[in-house]
């Protein structure tokens, strides 16, 4: 049975959260469970090295590369790996590309899975209740939240995370953007456009 | 019945609140810290991800809704803690003393951070569960979202998309199922597969006729149609 006693063990720790995480950090240093400098280490990689940066680079590569965008999309995993990208929350990547006929937006109504490895940790909007319940049933009237609307040609495919597969959304191109290099395109991509719920920059 | 987790598709929640593309990854120093034990945590070895979902999807329905995101990572962790055996409620009062745990030897170091996080934890498995549908088959979901093992326990079919029919879009492996692997029951890998589903299919009134839900689905969430 599943252990649904109402005195759950963390009512033991401060009710004040950055109290709570404090009190349980110093529980487990004390006794040798956790060492602080791990932990510093595990911020400045989530904090600094990994975010969207990584995921912008993908869709740029592919909007310049048409054999890495077919490879890309057929299975992403081994694609993405070989420019750096795996490991914890990436482990099973699918890439899916948004066209004039059909936009893909990525939620995870359960939790909060999410791509790591390419995108960083979920901004709170992601994790948020109103974005996990009403992305799946209405996914236009939240874009239109995000200042996106789509043309009535466009069907909406939402992918709601529920395993360890983690999605991408591939965005379109920007139209006029021929002359730009791989570099300045992904300075167009931004974090939202791969979610599914913003597009990239237009060049300026 | 699911839990309070088990939100898609819920009324009442509001507008979403996008945050500029550059606000900070951590709103505050302490959801850092909060990620960072969670994560830290882990190489301990005492439970897999399933596990360490469910133990955040029993929180009481009260303190789910009431508890920020990384308020319950960090609640959730403390139970966990305590009931695989690895802190004792009086250690969360504060009242023992600091001797090395028998755990100890397994803290993750600091110069085994980015090893770890590099690996991560996959969860595609050898399995010998005949693939039973191929892309393009039509679905029926199970009629409940329930736990076939453990009653109240963890699922990964959302309510929303119990009993409807959908069409078979992608097939991924055979993944470790969440349903057995949550209650330390195995890993029982089996296939799982991307289905689509209209959004008719799925609500009372869907906003466009073309728009569609994909979900990641167990085999044995599955029938044929």
């Amino acid at each position: 049975m599943p252990h649904d006693d109402h005195d759950h063990p963390h009512a033991l720790l401060p009710p004040d959260p950055a109290l709570r995480v404090k009190a349980l950090e110093t529980i487990l240093t004390r006794k040798g469970l956790i060492d602080p400098a791990a932990l510093d280490e595990i911020i400045d990689t989530y904090q600094n090295k990994i975010g969207p940066q990584n995921g912008a680079r993908v869709v740029a590569k592919a909007w310049v590369d048409p054999d890495f965008k077919a490879a890309l999309l057929k299975d992403a995993t081994p694609v993405v790996a070989d420019l750096g990208y795996f490991g914890r929350q990436g482990e099973h990547m699918v890439v899916v590309e948004n066209t004039p006929k059909q936009h893909n937006m990525v939620v995870c109504t359960l939790c909060s899975c999410y791509p790591w490895p390419l995108l960083g940790i979920p901004p709170g909007w992601y994790k948020s209740d109103a974005y996990r319940a009403r992305a799946v049933r209405e996914p236009r009237k939240v874009l239109a939240e995000f200042g996106v609307s789509l043309p009535a040609e466009t069907s909406v495919r939402v992918w709601d995370s529920t395993a360890e597969v983690r999605y991408l959304v591939l965005p379109m191109r920007p139209e006029a953007t021929d002359d730009l290099s791989e570099e300045e395109l992904a300075d167009l991509v931004t974090r939202d456009s791969m979610i599914g719920t913003g597009l990239p920059k237009v060049p300026t | 019945m699911t839990r309070v987790h088990d939100m898609g598709g819920r009324f009442g929640d509001g507008p979403v609140c996008p945050e500029p593309e550059d606000a900070p990854n951590f709103a505050e120093d302490w959801h850092a810290r909060a990620l960072a034990v969670t994560v830290a945590a882990d190489s301990l070895g005492q439970w897999n991800i399933d596990v360490k979902r469910h133990a955040r999807e029993r929180l009481s329905p009260k303190d789910y809704t009431r508890f920020s995101y990384y308020e319950k990572w960090i609640s959730a962790l403390a139970d966990l803690l305590v009931e695989s055996g690895v802190l004792t409620e009086e250690d969360l009062r504060g009242g023992t003393s600091d001797d090395d745990h028998p755990l100890a030897s397994r803290a993750l170091k600091a110069e085994a951070v980015a090893g770890v996080l590099a690996s991560g934890g996959p969860a595609d498995r050898p399995s010998d569960v005949p693939v039973k549908f191929e892309v393009g088959q039509l679905v029926v979901t199970a009629r409940r979202a329930a736990n076939r093992f453990v009653d109240g326990g963890h699922t990964r079919l959302p309510m929303y998309a119990a009993g409807a029919q959908g069409r078979i879009l992608m097939v991924h492996g055979a993944h470790v199922l969440p349903d057995s692997s949550a209650h330390r029951l195995g890993e029982a890998p089996e296939p799982l597969y991307a289905v689509v589903f209209p959004a008719s299919e799925l609500w009372a009134n869907p906003e466009h006729p073309k728009d569609e839900v994909v979900l990641d689905l167990w085999q044995s969430y599955l029938e044929p149609a």
